[in-house]
C-alpha cells in the first residue's frame, strides 16, 4: 500500500535543512537588486521549497498516480486563473480605443 | 451487487435470490475475515480506506489552493498596477519577524512529519503525543509573533480603514491596498493555523488513548497533510509580502 511507505528520519532532516537553506537564500537574494529577476529568483526558491514539502513531508513521492493527478490539477487550475486573468489585464490598451 | 445477482440468475434480475444462497454467502464473510475495528464497512481493507481518505484530503486541499489562489490573484493584479506602492509598503514589514516565523513553521512541518512517522511505526503514544505537542507549541509561537506584528500595525495606523495614516506614505492608496491584502492573506492563513491547532488537540487526545499504530494512522496522516499545506501557503506569503521592498529607494 503506497500510503504506508515509511520514510527514514534522515530524509526528513535533510528536507528540513534544505528548506532552511532555501529560506536563508531567499532573504539574501532580496537584498541584492536584480530588477525583475528578484521576483523570478524568489518564486523559484519558493516553488522548490513547496515541491520538497509536497513530495516528502506530504508523501506524494510515494503516492498513487491518482494522487499525483489530483495534486497537479490543483496547481494547473491555479495557473489558468493567473494566466487568463493577466492576459486580460496586461493587454488592456494595446489596441487604440479599448479600455485601459 | 447487481452484477453478482445477474450471474446467479441469468436472464432475470427480478427473481429474488434463494434463501439458501444468501445464507451460504453472508455469514461466512464475517467469520472468515475478522476485520480491524476502525475499518468502515464500505471499504475492502485498511489500505483502501487509508488511500481513499488521503485522496479525499487532497481533493479538499485542491479547493484550498483555489481559496488562497483568489487572494494571490488579487495580489498579483494590484501589484501589477502599483508596483512602487507595494515595494514601499513591503519595506515597512519586519523581515526579522517574518523570517523567524518562516523558520518556526518549517520546523513545525518537520515535527509534524515525525508525528506521522511515529504513528506509522507504532511508536509509543508518549512519543506520538510528544511530537504533536511540539508541533502545536510551534504553531502557537507563530501566532504569537503574528499578534505582535498585528499590534504594531494597529499602533502605527497602518491598518486600512478610517484610522489609516495616509500622510507618511508616498503612494498611500497603493500602500493601503497592500495592507488590505496583507491582513486578508495572513489573516486567512492564521485562521487556518488556529483550526489546525484545534485538529491537533483532538489528535493528541486520540494519540494519548493509543488509537494510532502501523495499521491505523489515517487521522494523523490527513491532519499532517493539512498542516503542511498551511506551511506551503506561508512559504509563498513570506517572500511576496516581506521581501519585495528590500531595495526600495524613495524618490
Amino acid at each position: 500500500m503506497s500510503a504506508g511507505h515509511v520514510a527514514p528520519k534522515s530524509l526528513y532532516y535533510s528536507v528540513f535543512l534544505a528548506l532552511l537553506i532555501g529560506t536563508a537564500l531567499t532573504v539574501a537574494v532580496a537584498f541584492v537588486d536584480l530588477g525583475a529577476m528578484n521576483n523570478v529568483a524568489m518564486l523559484t526558491i519558493a516553488c522548490v521549497k513547496a515541491l520538497l514539502v509536497i513530495l516528502f513531508f506530504m508523501h506524494v513521492r510515494w503516492g498513487t498516480r491518482l494522487t499525483w493527478v489530483v495534486v497537479a490539477s490543483g496547481f494547473f487550475w491555479l495557473l489558468i486563473l493567473f494566466s487568463q486573468t493577466m492576459s486580460d489585464f496586461a493587454t488592456r490598451g494595446w489596441i487604440a480605443g479599448t479600455l485601459k | 451487487m447487481l452484477k453478482g445477482h445477474a450471474e446467479h440468475f441469468p436472464g432475470s434480475i427480478h427473481q429474488p435470490p434463494l434463501a439458501s444462497n444468501v445464507d451460504a454467502i453472508q455469514p461466512g464473510v464475517h467469520i472468515e475475515h475478522p476485520h480491524h475495528p476502525k475499518l468502515q464497512h464500505h471499504f475492502d481493507d485498511m489500505g483502501q480506506q487509508a488511500e481513499a481518505s488521503t485522496l479525499g484530503m487532497w481533493v479538499f486541499l485542491v479547493t484550498e489552493i483555489m481559496f488562497f489562489g483568489g487572494l494571490f490573484m488579487a495580489y498579483l493584479l494590484y501589484r501589477w498596477q502599483s508596483p512602487a506602492a507595494f515595494q514601499e509598503a513591503s519595506a515597512h514589514l519586519s523581515i526579522g519577524w517574518g523570517g523567524f516565523n518562516t523558520a518556526v513553521l518549517i520546523f513545525s512541518s518537520l515535527t509534524m512529519a515525525l508525528a506521522v512517522r511515529a504513528a506509522q511505526t507504532s511508536e509509543s503514544s508518549r512519543t506520538q503525543v510528544g511530537w504533536i505537542l511540539i508541533t502545536m507549541f510551534l504553531g502557537v509561537v507563530f501566532l504569537g509573533v503574528k499578534a505582535i506584528e498585528y499590534t504594531e500595525k494597529f499602533r502605527d495606523h497602518i491598518v486600512p480603514g478610517p484610522y489609516f495614516d495616509a500622510t507618511k506614505w508616498e503612494h498611500p492608496a497603493g500602500v493601503e491596498m497592500f495592507y488590505s491584502l496583507y491582513f486578508c492573506m495572513t489573516g486567512l492563513h492564521a485562521l487556518h493555523m488556529i483550526i489546525g491547532l484545534g485538529i491537533m488537540t483532538w489528535l493528541a487526545i486520540m494519540a494519548s488513548k493509543r488509537t494510532f499504530n502501523a495499521e491505523y494512522y489515517t487521522p494523523v496522516e490527513v491532519a499532517g497533510l493539512y498542516w503542511h499545506f498551511v506551511d506551503i501557503v506561508w512559504i509563498f506569503l513570506f517572500p511576496l509580502l516581506y521581501l519585495i521592498g528590500r531595495h526600495y529607494h524613495h524618490g
